[in-house]
């Protein structure tokens, strides 16, 4: 399941939310990976004060469809959860949530770091900081 | 019919818009339709989709498409 959220997102609830949702599921799964992405107050030695995530709405959705739907297919997974923040930030916001279950560790850590890191390179989300120095919108950066 | 252009992130700032329509008579590629649409150089690094896929600069381009520009992604 996918969604964008312009509201606070607490990623840990939503991995509450979701297992409660699908007690079809309990019992089945032994492994649970979690990769939670969260603003930090610090980018390139600058502070950083706000930030603004852009993304193109009729598109967004639907590349993380097909981003989970490669790795349901890819690895042996009972479900995948990605929860993506847009709109205004503040450090220390978290921005993206990514939780895989399956039933050994092996799939799920596989498909959680696969899962961000396609996130990363094909999903049509931009961030626009601002420091003291002004706003500047962000480059590919590390992983 | 036309083809409708969107801009996003910074190439819509530093074009100064968020949206075009284009005729479509002439164009071919996507290529073709950022010389029409934008009228700038090719910025370096440029991302482009169709109809809300990923698509290559030089992917073909249909009477009703919607294509989009924009910079590297940097979500998560």
């Amino acid at each position: 399941m996918i969604r964008v959220s312009e509201q606070p997102l607490d990623p840990w609830r939503e991995i509450v939310v979701h297992q409660d949702a699908h007690p079809e599921l309990a019992g089945r799964y032994g492994a649970t990976a979690v990769f939670v992405g969260t603003m930090r107050n610090l980018n390139e030695g600058v502070a950083v004060e706000a930030m603004t995530l852009e993304h193109y709405p009729a598109m967004t959705g639907r590349e993380l469809e097909r981003i989970c739907d490669e790795a349901m297919r890819r690895w042996d997974l009972f479900d995948a959860l990605v929860v993506h923040r847009v709109g205004p930030l503040q450090p220390d916001d978290p921005i993206v949530l990514v939780a895989v279950w399956s039933a050994h560790r092996d799939a799920a850590f596989a498909a959680c770091r696969h899962l961000i890191d396609e996130l990363k390179t094909r999903a049509p989300f931009w961030k626009k900081e601002r420091t003291s120095g002004g706003e500047r919108w962000l480059e590919p950066g590390k992983k | 019919m036309s083809i409708t252009v969107r801009y996003f992130a910074s190439v819509r700032e530093s074009l100064g818009r968020g949206e075009d329509r284009i005729a479509a008579a002439g164009v071919a590629t996507v290529a073709d339709v950022w010389r029409r649409a934008a009228a700038t150089p090719l910025p370096p690094r440029l991302l482009a989709a169709i109809n809300q896929q990923h698509a290559g600069l030089d992917a073909t381009v249909h009477d009703g498409d919607e294509v989009a520009f924009f910079p590297p992604v940097t979500g998560g």
